[in-house]
């Protein structure tokens, strides 16, 4: 078996564990290439179906064709979607660069503290009904607490420390130190009342893996990733005010993939376009504390 | 490849892979001038050690705390190095860690010697199951890089590995710091001419598949999923060990429910003939058999695996409590997840410097013991030595995993008699056209069995009369059958001495069983139930489809009913209570 059936197969085995495990059960789609192959691997591990609905946190900053794509693939793969919004914020214009705040202080507003709400149901979340054909304020207050991401080791300091299953405490705090052992394909599973669950099926994934996943299955992506002929794409997809484009050629998948086996991006680090992460020392960690994927 | 860096706290883990990133060119630019100018500016000596310390927490501590994946390569292959911390309390990172390596990287300091962690992490890797460990004699520099250091810590740790049955691909002088013999040969060593660590890497082999094992699939889960016209009922699960063919004839454990492989299915992929272990699969049957999650599928004409409730085993503890006599767990093997307590502790043993007991009471954390668990059910399971994936299992304590075991020896049981008779029969059940679905769907209900116990006196047909006539009214196929029914027509050849009690109760469970499949809702009522009656029952009959209402205050059947309710109570307000029960029942 090789390398890339071997991480497909670990994955679906942890998603079929979480569906089989939870009952308030949903899954991060942020219209990246992660999250996408995600979705991918469950329409896999569920024979054509997605029996998980998905949550996209919208930032309202987002680039549009992304969003463009999101409603796309939601009407064709027939995905029971939901978004969340701080509409509190956005309408308080609590935001950057226009606003008046710093971009930590945006990212917590606009991505962690909308995630927390709209997984509690506290916050306004929309979903797609595909009769309409449109977005409808959701009145369902359940929470949501299993929460399946697509977060990789290989992407940064902080992620290489998780656990496939990682229990969160009430305030979706983080304890590093004191997380259960996994072994076995054994994990865990059951959690006292108050806590939930984060579930990382790509965790062994790397940036390469997911490019010549999504060549293998033909997973529609983004353009965003491609150059368009201006010499630049983007390499991890955000919010537009603070995302930025890497220099590259690379017209499509063939020409990621050849981008990044021959190390073109070897000493970069993916996240670099983020201008978030470089605000402090340890942003990214001090997010992900706080629930931040 | 995975590989797991192990050993005592200090030793050298997170220099020795600092080293290795360093040395493969894997490291982000400008990462080791960083990282450098970030010691300078702390007047910090620099580590490679340093390198890894990606955590800021982490960083505060100074120690790993966690199993960190690294990933670097070789001319030859991507590794990914798991790093494990060597502090006490962490070992159940090591274990996370350690559990998905294929090979392993164990390090002892030369100056320090062999330490207890050194033994109890080697322990952990035999148990855990890894097989290839090259053993690292670090820091050889503090040791003016004498070949007999080597030779002395070489051999009392191999010394230690023979006791517990390992056998060390090689040892390794190595310095992390200064680089020897980690991708380089240097001068200080002219003396060493075995492998640098780079080679032994490229040296270790992937695991094999099991494929040429006999069949083990835990059953994940079964699907139905009815958008778009969908009719597949798809058994779901990752293939063990073996293969498995369209057209194969597959038992289920513990039940022994049989039926034939009709399709291999897969999405975004050509339909295969078969499949084997390390594959997530999906399998539709020829018959509608009812299975769920935690059975084991296996080839009719294979190696069948053993069906108990008691089993000898080999289990390590990682619990901040002790595991102790009387109180229960849950055990985990595969997909199955059973209530679990010890039965005997045999032996304890302190696995750093294999020290043994065999009068204890509790397992305490990082101890290792042999010992009897059971189960209030059977569960399928391998013995270590003949399929070792399904041999693991895990036990969880109030919600966490705290410690893991494999199984070396299946023990009878009480049931293990009827057991047989009901895989037996299962074997060769004649199948009908009906689908079990297909009856629920035309009653609106499901099968349920409501057994009603209780003292002589209790009012139990009182109860059972009422609550059929309730269910009737509502539509329902709903049957009440006295114990008396059976006992005077079908068992009218056993005589009424205690020997037969057992017989009783197994003819009973098996009309019983007829009537469920025919998708009745049965009441039955009988004289205070004891635990033993009920264990035949639930042996012979799909458990989850049994509920034990218990009347008056006594309670023989010791904690397995599902209900209680008072002698005296209003009548009217137990038959809800029951309906409450079996609510999920009463749908299609
Ligand atoms: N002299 C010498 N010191 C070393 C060597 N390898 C590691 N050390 C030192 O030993 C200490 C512990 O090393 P570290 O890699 O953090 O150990 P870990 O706890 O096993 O990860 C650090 O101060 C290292 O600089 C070596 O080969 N030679």
């Amino acid at each position: 078996m090789d390398h890339l059936t071997e991480l497909e197969n670990k994955s679906i085995y942890i998603l079929r564990e979480a569906y089989a495990n939870f009952k308030n059960l949903c899954m991060l789609w942020s219209i990246g290439k992660d999250s996408t192959v995600l979705l991918w691997l469950a329409r896999k591990a569920f024979f054509g179906h997605v029996p998980i609905p998905l949550v996209h946190i919208d930032t309202a900053y987002k680039i549009p064709e992304m969003i463009e794509y999101r409603d796309r693939l939601t009407r064709e793969w027939h995905l029971n979607m939901f978004y969340g919004q701080n509409q509190a914020a956005l309408a308080e214009k609590q935001t950057f660069p226009d606003g008046q705040v710093d971009r930590l202080r945006c990212c917590r507003l606009l991505k962690t503290d909308a995630l927390k709400s709209t997984l509690e149901g506290t916050g306004p979340r929309f979903r797609f009904n595909h009769d309409k054909d449109l977005y409808e304020e959701y009145t369902g207050t359940e929470s949501f607490t299993g929460v399946i991401v697509g977060i990789r080791s290989d992407e940064e300091g902080s992620r290489s420390k998780e656990r496939y299953f990682s229990p969160r405490d009430k305030e979706s705090l983080w304890d590093i130190g004191d997380q259960p052992p996994e072994f076995w394909d054994q994990f865990n599973t059951d959690f006292s009342e108050g806590t939930h669950l984060r579930i990382h099926p790509l965790l062994d994934w790397t940036e390469l893996n997911i490019w010549e996943y999504i060549k293998k299955e033909g997973i529609p992506t983004v353009s965003l990733y491609y150059d368009q002929g201006k010499g630049t794409r983007y390499r991890s997809l955000g919010c537009y005010p603070c995302t930025l484009p890497v220099e590259s050629t690379a017209k499509n998948v063939d020409d990621i993939i050849e981008e990044l086996r021959t190390g073109k991006f070897s000493n970069i680090a993916e996240r670099s376009g983020r201008a978030q992460d470089k605000d402090d020392g340890g942003g990214l960690e001090t997010l992900r504390r706080e629930g931040y994927m | 490849m995975n590989i797991v860096i192990v050993g005592h706290v200090d030793h050298g883990k997170s220099t020795i892979v600092g080293r290795l990133l360093a040395d493969t060119g894997s490291l982000p630019q400008g990462k080791l001038e960083q990282v450098r100018q970030q010691c300078e500016n702390n007047s910090k000596p620099f580590e490679y050690a340093f390198l890894l310390d990606a955590l800021k927490d982490e960083q505060a501590q100074g120690i790993t705390i966690d199993s960190a994946r690294v990933f670097f390569k070789t001319s030859k292959r991507h590794y990914i190095i798991i790093d494990a911390p060597g502090h006490i309390e962490f070992l159940k990172n090591m274990v996370t860690g350690a559990a998905r390596a294929e090979a392993a990287l164990l390090v002892i300091d030369a100056k320090e010697g062999v330490q207890e962690n050194s033994c109890r992490h080697g322990y952990m890797l035999s148990m855990l199951g890894i097989k290839q460990v090259a053993v690292l004699v670090n820091k050889m520099d503090l040791v003016s890089y004498e070949e007999d250091v080597f030779r002395q810590i070489s051999q009392q740790y191999q010394e230690f590995l023979e006791k517990i049955g390992i056998q060390a691909t090689c040892f390794i002088p190595v310095s992390g710091r200064e680089g020897d013999m980690i991708s380089e040969r240097q001068e200080n060593l002219s003396w060493y001419f075995g492998k640098t660590v780079f080679e032994i890497l490229d040296e270790f082999h992937k695991k094999d598949i099991d494929e040429n094992l006999p069949l083990r699939m835990p059953v994940q889960d079964i699907y139905k999923f009815t958008k778009f016209q969908d009719d597949r009922r798809i058994i779901s699960g990752t293939i063990s060990t073996g293969t498995v063919n369209v057209g194969d004839e597959v038992v289920f454990y513990p039940s022994g429910k049989k039926s034939y492989v009709k399709s291999i299915e897969m999405f975004n992929q050509p339909a295969v003939p078969g499949i084997g272990a390390g594959y997530a699969v999906g399998l539709t049957l020829t018959e509608q058999i009812y299975v769920k999650r935690g059975e084991m599928l296996t080839a009719f004409h294979g190696h069948p695996p053993e069906v108990t409730s008691r089993i000898k085993v080999n289990l390590f503890w990682m619990g901040r409590a002790p595991m102790e006599l009387g109180k229960t767990y849950h055990l985990k093997l595969g997909t199955m997840k059973v209530p679990v307590e010890i039965e005997k502790i045999e032996q304890v043993l302190n696995a750093s410097n294999l020290d043994s007991t065999d009068t204890a009471q509790k397992i305490a954390r990082h101890e290792v013991a042999k010992c009897i668990l059971k189960m209030p059910r059977a569960i399928a399971f391998d013995l270590a030595d003949r399929i070792s994936p399904t041999s693991r299992f895990v036990i969880v304590d109030q919600n966490n995993i705290s410690g893991g075991g494999i199984i070396y020896e299946a023990l009878e049981d009480a049931q293990s008699q009827v057991r047989q008779m009901v895989i037996e029969r299962n074997y060769r059940w004649i199948m009908s056209n009906i689908s079990r679905e297909q009856r629920f769907e035309r009653y609106g209900q499901k099968a349920a069995l409501i057994l009603i116990t209780g003292r002589r006196d209790a009012p139990r047909k009182e109860i059972a009369r009422a609550l059929e006539e309730r269910l009737f009214m509502q539509g329902k196929l709903v049957y009440f059958l006295g114990i008396g029914n059976v006992i005077h027509g079908l068992d009218a050849d056993l005589t009424n001495d205690p020997d037969t009690h057992p017989e009783h109760f197994r003819r009973l469970a098996e009309v019983a069983n007829i009537m469920l499949n025919m998708g009745t809702i049965l009441i039955i009522t009988a004289i205070e139930l004891q635990k033993s009656d009920l264990e035949i029952i639930h042996t012979s009959i799909d458990d989850d489809q049994i509920k034990t209402v218990w009347v008056g205050d006594e309670d023989s059947s010791s904690g397995m009913a599902d209900l209680h309710v008072a002698e005296h109570s209003p009548r009217e307000q137990v038959v809800e209570k029951i309906l409450e029960l079996i609510h999920t029942n009463l749908s299609s």
